[in-house]
Order: C-alpha cells, then structure tokens, then sequence
C-alpha cells in the first residue's frame, strides 16, 4: 500500500534531498508496516521522534512499534518543538 | 529585593513628572509587572472610563527579574482599559526597552491625562522630562526611533513608543520598542496616541544591584539557563525555527483557522512555515530568513530577521524595504497568511514590516481582512469601496490594506477598527471571529477544544497568551491531553491561566515554560526578591492576579455573555481533518470552569473566593 511520511523542522535534514523542500515523500510499504519499521531507514535519532501524527491524530508512544498502515495513510514527525 | 521600589508618574495634562515610593505591600502580593500594575491600575482608574478620554491611564510597568542575569530577564507589560474591548488590556513586549528602564532606577511609569500638545518623555536615570515631539508626530517608529538616538546622540537610547496607527485612531495599535518587538495586542498603543504621547526614551546606567542574595540568584539562575539549553524546544527548536515551526503541526492537526474560519486547514500552510522560511527562494537562491534574535538576556533567541526578495511585488520600488527587518512569527504569518488564504511568503513578510513600522497588531489585522474577504466574495462588500479586488488568496489585497491601515487611509480606515465593528457596520456581525471585541488567533478551537474556554475566558479578549492549552493539548507539554475532547479541560485552562499570570509578574518571558515550570522560577525569585516566592504562594498569586484582571471586567460591565464565542465556531462544523464534524464544546467546559474558580453560575467570584484571594469588587 501506498502511504506518506512527512519530516518537519530539524528532521528535514533526514529526509532525501529531493523530499527537503515539501518535507514529503511517498512511501510503498507492506501490510506488516508499523511506524518503527517506516522511519527505521530513515536513521532519525530516537529521541528526535517526539510528535507522531497518522492522518493528524496523535499516536502515543507505547502504540508505535505496533501500528498498523491502511492505504492512504499520512504519517508526520516532528521533534520536540513549541511556539505561541 | 530586584524592584527598583520607584515609580515615575507622568500627569500629561500638567506636564509633570513624580517620582513615588513602589507600594511593597502590594508588590507582595503581586509581584510585578502585569500582576502589580493591575493592582495600581484597578486601584486608579474607574473601571467605566472611556478607553480613549484622558481619565484612562497606561501604565509601563517592568517585573522584578527584568534586567537581572535570569534568562529572558527583559519584559515589560503595557497596562490600560483597551479601546478594541472595553476590558483590561495588558500586553507585553520583549527587545531591550524593559531593562534599560529598570536600569534607570524605575519600576514602573504611570502615565495619566493627556497631554496639549505631542510629546515624548525621556527618561535618563533619575531624570525625567516631557519635551516637544512636533518633529516626531507622523512618524513611523523606525523613524522616531532613529531621530531620538540621534537627538540624544547615543545610541543605547531605548524607545517605545508608536507609530501612525497609534495616532490615527487604529484601535489595535501597538507599542514598538527596539524596531521590532511589541506590545502589539488590544490597542494600548491606541491609548498612547490618545494622550498626546508619541514614545518613551530612556537611557538608564544603574544597573540592577539590589538582588537580595546575589551568590544564591546566580547559582538559581545558571542551574534554570542549563534547564533551557538541555530542552529540545528551548536549546534547539525555538532558535532555529521560532514559533512558525508551529505551522504545519497546526495545519495537520486540523485547526488552523482558515479563511475567516471557514476551514481549518490550509493548503498553503507548508509556504508561509518555519521550513519555508529556511528554504531558498526560487528567484534569488536566498531563504527569507537571515537569522535569529534574542531580547535582553534570553538564552533562547526565537526571533526571527528577514529580508525580503527585492523583485517581488511589493517591494520593488522600494527600497527602504530591502533590508532585514523583523521577521515572521507564528501568530503573525497565521493571520496575515492563512486567515486570509495567502500563501505568498513573501508578501507576508512586507505585512508584517509595515505592521512593526507603523505600529499596528498583524493578528487584529490580518484577522479583520479575513473577514473583509468573506464579506467580498459575498458581495456585501465591493470593489469600488475597498479600492481594490479583496478575494480570498490575494496578496495584492493583502499588501494594499496593509499600507492604508496605519495611516487612516482608504478603507483601511474601516479595517482600523477591528471586524467587530467593521462586521456590525455592514449587517453581518456573525462573521466577526472575536471574544470581547479582539480578534482570535492562530489555533481554530473546534480541533482544540480548551482553547475555546481559554479563548472565551481570556481577560483581554480573545489571546493565545493566557492561557495556552495548545502545549499539552497538542505539543505534551507538560503532559499530551486529548485535544477533540472537552473532559478535563476546565482545570487544565484555570492551571495555565494561573502560571501564566505569574510569568508575566516576574520579568521573564512566558515561552521560558516550555522547559520551566514555577519550579523552576521559584528559586530565582527567592533568591532575588524579598518575600515569599515559594511554589504555593505563587499559584495564588498568579489566582489573584486573573480574579483581579476578571473584577475590573465586571464592574467595566462585562458579564457572563461577553465568555463566548462566535457561532461558527459553536454551530458550523470543522469539514477536514481529525475535527471533522466537531464543534467546540463551550457550553460543557465553561460551568466547570466557573465553579473551579470559585465563581458562581454567572462568572462572578463568591464572596469565599474574595476573602481566599483578598480581591474585593470594584465599583
């Protein structure tokens, strides 16, 4: 199935060159992806995964080794950041 | 001690300047800043007084760690009745201006009256004077700023002062201080202008040297700067990024208020964030952002310095803008991006020049033109009366209002005025997206349920900074909540309304409490402050100083009505996103919220509360 992953802020950098300017890349995956397994390639420093959206909503971490894609999925990071 | 213990009272009228001893009883009980200027303000000025008549006083007013070595030590708070609400209005600014007062040996400054003629006060240590601003009348605040350093021929000269908006009778304009840091919300810089008073010029070299024990203020004040520079968001996230990091997370959360609200989420979002900022632009290989900033003694630096591409539109023949200037925040490229469907960087930026120029709030104004589009593309407004096409997405409109606004020109005169007006004037008072008159900003509340009660609590009117549910609702900060739910929320927004008070008493900046706690303030005040600061006694101070702000509303005639929000947002639901099909949930949370206050079913505190908080009712 076909999903999206989109790095923000400082994990831009773990991103292909090509995927750093929208902060996106489109993701093949198979049906026994979990979010870990998804960003494993990506080699982003565990405690930088901080914010972790599907479709918008938070997944808390305990869930994440265990999730489940569906197709169409959008899967965003960010690392710890705030504003106002 | 870090007070001063003097306060400078101006009477305008007379053209007089006094000095007084600071009330310590009061600042005991207040702290400072925002707390203990509302209790001067509260304790002077009729709470039924016209915002703009001579009766209504603006009190400059700093905290006791302003200009000591704690991290972000440099605020100071603008204190007054506000024009665009008829409530308290306290808005608070950055930059230098607040230490270097403190450094003249000053508290605060209780300005009062109104004066005959403009003019400006200056200020060098001990020495206080009013003098004529003829000169300066019309000015920009770049311009009023440099002409005072070179007047003064010192360029440590610190200025507030405001611009063309503050004289033309924009009832939100702000204060400016060092070029491009504001005291931007709810019209105080409107109250300035209506008293004759074009800025504040002081020059202080006195330093802060009655800390009460210096060695143990040091050592509280590295162990909390290490505290700042370990945490991700103030070591690392706010520095590089700013608060626009915020952008895409709001967009993709669903609640990022889009076009006057009618949507939550923005397509256009990723072009005017944080990352967009970084990138190069396609015409010149240059990003818009050149660097960060810091205030006075702040060891985060999130500000933000940008330069605007020199081909692009709206800044092509000129090239006074062509400089770095104050860049993009968050709230600003919100309401001058998204709220109105503009997705031109760019033309953002050129906004939010003009709005540090002539000294107006790019949320109250980007907000206003949101709505001014709505009413466009209805075709309740039309062209021949804007002066130009305003749909959704223009950036040419956009940058057009932006240049009438401050100066009272074309229909900017109207935008001026706030969308509550501007929506009533033209039969569609519905479309106005404000609490008490001021405008919302960047958070839509049906995909962040507390700050619909945050919002329609908020003392000041609709505000972002009183009580921001946003970092645990959506950041986890402290704690993640749920953000679609209502459970909870009451006595999550009373605990961030509370801290939020006592940052804003203290001389610290509040996006310190992304890493700190009152924990962490605590010691830094007791070691530099006599009384006592201890974690208990702050949270009620922090308690009595909101129940304090929520007396003067009361008696200035504001009731449990004025706690609401518009209905679109309580009626129309969000159609994308997580909030799909939600509503926000006022209704459920603000009884709650009453009754954790202490207050009874109409908002107002039991005589229990009183005597807890030692407030009383003001008449």
């Amino acid at each position: 199935m076909r999903i999206t992953l989109k790095l923000y802020a400082t994990l831009t950098d773990y991103l292909p060159a090509e995927a750093r300017r929208d902060n996106v890349v489109a993701l093949e995956v198979d049906e026994a992806a979990t979010i870990a397994s998804v960003i494993a390639p990506f080699q982003i420093p565990p405690k930088l995964v901080h914010l972790v959206l599907v479709n918008g909503l938070f997944v808390p971490p305990a869930e994440r080794a265990a999730r489940p894609f569906r197709d169409g999925d959008v899967l965003a990071i960010w690392p710890p950041i705030a504003g106002g | 001690m870090s007070w001063a213990r003097k306060i400078l009272r101006v009477d305008l009228t007379k053209g007089t300047c006094t000095a007084e001893p600071l009330n310590m009883a009061w600042a005991m009980a207040y702290l400072g800043q925002r707390g203990l200027a509302t209790k001067y303000f509260t304790e002077e000025v009729d709470p039924k007084v016209d915002p703009l008549s001579p009766a209504n006083k603006l009190i400059y007013a700093t905290g006791p760690l302003t200009g000591t070595m704690a991290s972000t030590g440099g605020r100071y708070s603008v204190i007054t009745k506000g024009p665009l609400t008829g409530a308290i209005a306290c808005s608070n600014s950055g930059g230098y201006f607040g230490a270097e007062l403190k450094f003249a040996g000053w508290d605060m400054i209780i300005l009062e009256g109104k004066s005959p003629k403009p003019v400006f006060l200056h200020i060098e240590n001990d020495k206080a004077e009013l003098l004529d601003a003829a000169d300066l009348w019309g000015k920009s605040t770049w311009d009023t700023e440099a002409y005072l350093k070179n007047r003064f021929q010192d360029p440590q000269v610190r200025v507030s002062g405001i611009g063309p908006a503050g004289e033309t009778g924009c009832l939100y304009a702000a204060v400016v201080n060092d070029l491009h840091r504001a005291a931007g919300r709810s019209g105080v810089g409107t109250v300035m202008g209506s008293k004759n008073l074009k800025a504040i010029a002081v020059r202080g070299t006195k330093g802060v040297g009655n800390v009460k024990d210096p060695a143990a203020f040091m050592k509280a004040t590295v162990a909390a700067k290490k505290v700042l520079a370990d945490n991700a968001v103030t070591g690392q996230g706010l520095p590089k990024f700013g608060t626009q990091v915020l952008m895409n997370v709001i967009n993709e959360i669903g609640a990022l208020p889009t076009r006057n609200h009618r949507d939550v989420q923005f397509d256009g979002a990723k072009d005017i964030s944080a990352e967009a900022m970084h990138a190069p632009r396609k015409t010149d290989g240059k990003p818009n952002l050149v660097t960060n900033q810091a205030c006075f003694g702040c060891t985060i630096a999130c500000g933000r310095i940008s330069k605007i591409d020199e081909t692009h539109f709206t800044v092509v023949n000129k090239p006074q803008y062509w400089g770095a200037s104050g860049g993009l925040e968050y709230e600003a490229a919100w309401a001058l991006g998204a709220a109105n469907g503009v997705n031109d960087l760019e033309a953002l930026t050129y906004a939010n020049f003009r709005a540090n120029e002539d000294g107006w709030d790019p949320i109250s104004f980007g907000a206003t033109v949101g709505a001014v589009m709505e009413l466009y593309e209805m075709g309740v407004l039309k062209k021949e009366q804007l002066g130009i096409e305003a749909p959704f997405g223009s950036a040419q409109a956009l940058a057009f209002f932006a240049d009438q606004v401050g100066r009272g020109e074309g229909f900017g005169k109207e935008i001026a005025l706030g969308s509550k007006r501007l929506t009533a004037k033209y039969g569609h008072p519905e479309l106005s997206m404000t609490v008490k008159g001021q405008e919302f900003p960047a958070y839509d509340s049906r995909g962040i349920q507390g700050m619909g009660l945050a919002y329609a609590t908020s003392n000041r009117g609709a505000c972002h900074l009183r009580g921001y549910t946003v970092a645990s609702e959506v950041l986890g900060i402290p704690v993640k909540t749920d953000p679609l739910v209502t459970d909870g929320k009451a006595g999550l927004v009373k605990a961030f309304q509370d801290a939020t008070a006592v940052f804003d008493s203290s001389g610290l900046c509040l996006f310190t409490s992304f890493a700190w706690t009152l924990q962490d303030i605590a010691p830094q005040l007791q070691a530099a402050c006599e009384g006592d600061w201890s974690l208990d006694n702050l949270n009620v101070v922090g308690e009595r100083v909101w129940n304090m702000e929520k007396e003067f509303n009361l008696a200035a005639g504001l009731t449990k009505k004025d706690d609401d929000l518009p209905p679109r947002l309580k009626k129309e639901a969000a159609r994308t996103g997580p909030a799909k099909g939600l509503v926000n949930g006022l209704d459920k949370m603000l009884p709650e919220y009453y009754q954790l206050r202490g207050w009874n079913a109409d908002g107002v505190p039991t005589a229990d509360t009183r005597k807890r908080l030692g407030t009383t009712a003001l008449k």
